[in-house]
Parts: C-alpha cells; structure tokens; sequence
C-alpha cells in the first residue's frame, strides 16, 4: 500500500503546480497587506475580511459580466470594501461594540448583501469572453500581474504609514492614550485604518475571482487564517533572514511572501494526497505552530525550567526524591 | 492662564462605588506659575489634572485654557493647548515607533495631520540638538524604538515632547513616582530647566513633599476634592515638610497619614 502510495506521487506534479501556487500566493499576499494594516498597525482583530474579501470578488464578476472595464470593477470593489471597513469601524467607535464582534456583525452582514449582488451563491466569469486583469488560463501572466500589483501596493503602503496621517494611525494602534493627547482623533484614525484594510482586501477578493474565473460566497471563509498565516509566515521568515535589519518595507514584502510561501506549502500537502477537505484543518494548524514558534522560542530562553536548573544552591528540589 | 471654575465630578453616581471626586474646585493659574500639587490618596490630584486635560467631561463649572472655554472639547481637541507627562512612563510615548517619530508626532499636536512626511530632514536637526541638551545620548539613537528606553528615558523624552509646541499649560501627573530616586532627581532637573528656559506655566502632582516645596513658586494642598491650602512666593520658600503636614492636620482634622508621605 505505501509504495502504491508513493508510485503515485511524482515530483513533476508537484513542480507543475508551483506557477499556479505562487500566483494564488500573490493574489492572498494582496489579501495578508490589508490584514496586516488592522492586525499589526491598529492592533485591532478584524473580521470583517471574509466577508469583505467575497464582496470584493462579487462586485468584480457582476459589474465585468455587465460589461464595466475591468479597472474600473476593482475600483467599485475596493469602494465597497471601504465601506465595509467604514461600518466595522462605526460599530465600534461609535457604538461600543468590542472590535471582534464589530467584525462579526459586519462580516455576517455581508453575506446576505453578497447573496444579493451575485442573485445566489455563485457567479461566473467566463475568462474567454472578457479581458481580465489575470485568469488561471495564462499563470505567468497571473505571476507578474499579481507581482506588480503586490509591488505598487507595498510602494504605497510604505509611503502612506510614513506620511503624518499613516503615522498618527501607527501611533493610535500602539498607545491610544498617548496619541490622544498628541491632538490624534483615534476614533477617526480607526476608521480610516479599517475602510483602508478592507479596500485592499475587497480588491484581492476581486483578483482571486478573476483568477478562478467565478465569485462564490464563500470565497471569503477563513480568509482572516489565511491572511494571519501569510503574515505569521513572513514575519518569522523575514526575523530569520534580516532579524535587526528589518525595516517597514522589508517587513510588508515578507508579508506579501508569506501568502505566497503558504500557497506553496498548501501545493505540497496536496501533492502529497492529504484529503482537500482537510486543507482548513491543515491551514489552522499551520497559523497556530507560527504564532506558537515566538513564544516558544522566549519560553526557551527564560523558564523556569532551566532557572531551577541552574540553581545549584539547594539540594533539596521540589518533588524531587526526599531523604529518607 | 487657566481658569477652573467650580468644577464637581462624581464617579460611578448612584451605585455602591459612588465616589465624589471633585467637589466645587476653582483655581486660578497665572502665566508662569509653577504650580505644585500635594495631597492624600484620594485627594483629587490627578482628577483635576484630567479634568483638565478632557479625559472625561466635567459634572459641573467651567474650565478657561488663556481665556477659552474648553469645558466642552474632548481630549483630543485640547491636546493643542496642553502638555503632559504621565505617572507611567509607557503612557507618554509610543513603544513601536522610533524615538525621532515619537517626537514628530508631537510636534505636530494640534495642527491637522495629512499626507505630509511624518518625519522630515529639517526636523531631525532641531530634534538632534534637543536631544543632546538632555544629555542622555539619545540623540545618536534617533532611530531606536522608544520601547527599548529605559523609564527615566522615556519620561524626559516625553517631557521634551510635551514641550516641543510649547503648550498653554504643562501638566505633570506625578511624573517621577514610578522612578528611582536618582532617576527621578535627574528628570526633575530636566523638568526645571525646560519650564524655566519656556517660561511654561506648570501644574506638578507630586507624592513628595520635598519636592512640592523645593519646585515651582505656588504650592497648593487639596483634600476631599477640594483646595485647602494654597501658599505662594516668600512664604513658600520657607516652608519645611514638617509645616506642611501640621498644616494639613489643622485644616483637615485628620494625619496626613501615608508611609510614602512620611518616609518621603
């Protein structure tokens, strides 16, 4: 059974699949940039994402197969990504209501508004009959359009967070109390920073739609996993390679790499036959083990473990063997 | 300067907390006062200070930043008039970002924030030699993460940006407690010399009431939300800790009863 097993799997499978795992792996690097505005840099769990990501697919297909340029599609979508953005932001700046069920609402919200921009659960777009950004007909067209968009993005990401206003939400994410007394509306800054993220995300969602050619309402579930795994993933790759060196631009391109390191991870593990409907199990353990390995790491450098060890003063160790 | 104006603040009104905090204060600031303030636990010390700052809004009275009626504007929106120092080194800057970014957000308080460089090269430069006044070598670490500062660091750091746009008012909210003494002598020392080279008028919550008479020229004692000793110019400078305490036993009819306060 296992050389069955193993006759089966070729390594050219695996590699036939690579240009296809790198450009799915952009198009979510796209999607972990957006998280990364709310989770890194405003310190806030946004959930909104798996329903913005799908909106930002629907609007993409509906508004193409209605025959609006494609440019102008990711635009309404990366608008009504906004607006996502902006409601999660109003649930909680001004209602009260603590962030991660604000992204909740939101997220649930969107799926009936999904339901209803698509008119049922799924759209096609047919790749042929449209001229589209990127499509999985032609990958390395795929590669380098989801490369340059991730470039640009990275380009303005890092210009904006160092221009006053990108600085005044950096600093509302990190010391509220502080930032409130600098003059900063961190109400404002909130918003800003959500209808931000959520753009980016709705316009991954669009590019992803383009990609498999249809928008499903579910094209969003467990995208928040998947956008913390690109991050996770970059971020330990990046410490690893640049550690103290590391700056802001050096930290959004691991960002953008992590999405597609996980994508090539994800190919390999169904290379290797794992069950598909084990891919989110698989993706959950992955993001936890990431988020696990820093803390682990500062657990191992400092416990108590290894203090009671060094300790040579007392003899006599607790639950160790008494005398007699 | 600043006005306070009868101003009342109650906490958690109508439940089992239910705490007056503040209870008819009025105080007048002139321009270059240095203002200590002394008190109990309890005493109102830095509820006034936030009461000023628009932490929270006022139950009652009015508060005048120079002549403007601030009783109604959030924190934020009086940021512009006011610095401050916190009792926490952590509260006054942020961690993540870099001590020349950190400064840059201050000297923007205030003014609208766009999409202009949050740090430019002309900044820097001023920010260089503000640094090196201080004299604690943070000015060749310009780039370094203000979380990587030590407390005594970061409360002069805060202390310069508090003081960058110079501010109508300084507040001070008991900004060495959290230090060690030699620490807190040398930001002290800092505190004295930026406030005298601003002329900046000051309101300092002190716990030690040799510093309360040693700094600024107006002391000012409260109890139960209110101001029961106010002393200033001559009479000041004579003042001794033991005063002070007989003082305080005679207006309120209680010891002035905190280890910290005797120890002190």
């Amino acid at each position: 059974m296992l050389t069955a097993y193993f006759s089966s799997i070729h390594i050219t499978s695996l590699l036939n699949a690579l240009p296809s795992n790198i450009a799915q792996g952009l198009i979510w690097g796209v999607m972990a940039l957006g998280l990364y505005i709310t989770f890194r840099l405003l310190n806030f769990a946004d959930l909104t994402v798996d329903g913005s990501m799908a909106t930002g697919g629907a609007i993409t297909v509906m508004l193409t197969v209605n025959g609006w340029n494609i440019w102008l599609a990711l635009l309404a979508a990366v608008a009504a990504g906004v607006c996502a953005g902006l409601v999660t932001g109003f649930f909680n700046t001004k209602l009260g209501i603590p962030p991660i069920l604000s992204g909740i609402l939101t997220q649930i919200a969107l799926y009936s508004i999904n339901l209803h921009i698509l008119g049922g659960a799924n759209k096609a777009l047919p790749m042929d009959k449209y001229n589209l950004l990127l499509s999985s007909r032609n990958v390395l067209q795929a590669i380098i359009a989801g490369g340059l968009i991730c470039t640009v993005l990275i380009c303005i990401m890092y210009w904006y967070f160092g221009t006053e206003q990108g600085s005044a939400i950096r600093a509302t994410g990190c010391n509220p109390a502080m930032s409130k007394a600098q003059g900063v509306n961190i109400g404002n800054m909130q918003l800003v920073g959500l209808a931000i993220s959520n753009g980016i995300v709705a316009l991954s969602g669009g590019l992803l739609s383009q990609y498999s050619g249809f928008a499903d309402v579910n094209m969003g579930r467990g995208a928040i996993v998947i956008g913390l795994a690109a991050i996770i993933i970059g971020e330990v790759i990046g410490d690893a390679l640049l550690g103290k060196h590391m700056n802001f631009i050096g930290k959004l391109s691991f960002v953008a790499f992590g999405g597609v390191i996980y994508y090539i991870v994800i190919g390999v593990v169904i290379w290797l036959k794992m069950p598909s409907n084990d891919l989110k199990l698989f993706t959950a353990l992955i993001v936890a083990i990431f988020l696990a390995v820093p803390y682990l790491q500062k657990q191992s450098k400092t416990s108590f473990r290894k203090a009671g060890k060094r300790s040579q003063l007392n003899p006599k160790k607790e639950g160790g063997a008494k005398d007699a | 300067m600043l006005e306070i104006i009868n101003i009342h603040k109650t906490f958690d009104p109508g439940t089992i907390n239910e705490k007056k905090a503040l209870d008819g204060l009025s105080l007048t600031l002139h321009e270059g006062d240095f203002v200590t303030v002394i008190g109990g636990n309890g005493a109102g010390k830095s509820t006034m200070l936030n009461a000023v700052a628009g932490v929270w809004p006022v139950d009652e009275g009015s508060i005048l930043i120079d002549g403007v009626d601030v009783t109604g504007l959030p924190e934020y929106k009086r940021a512009k008039y006011l610095g401050r120092v916190f009792q926490d080194p952590m509260t006054g800057t942020a961690a993540t970002m870099q001590i020349e970014e950190n400064l840059a957000m201050a000297n923007r308080r205030g003014l609208r924030r766009f999409l202009r460089w949050g740090v430019t090269a002309k900044e820097r430069a001023k920010y260089l030699s503000l640094l090196k006044e201080l004299n604690l070598g943070l000015e060749d670490r310009m780039t370094v993460k203000a979380g990587l500062l030590s407390g005594g660091q970061r409360q002069a750091l805060t202390l310069l940006m508090a003081t960058l746009q110079k501010p109508k008012l300084l507040l001070l909210d008991e900004h060495t407690a959290a230090l060690d003494p030699k620490t807190a002598a040398k930001v002290l020392e800092i505190t004295d010399k930026i406030v005298s080279e601003n002329h900046l008028t000051t309101m300092m919550v002190t716990h030690n009431m040799k510093d309360a008479i040693t700094h600024g020229n107006r002391l000012i004692m409260m109890h139960e939300g209110r101001i029961i000793l106010d002393i200033s110019g001559e009479e000041k400078k004579s003042l001794h800790v033991k005063d002070l305490l007989q003082k305080f036993e005679e207006i309120s009819g209680e010891e002035f009863a905190t280890d910290k306060n005797i120890l002190n």
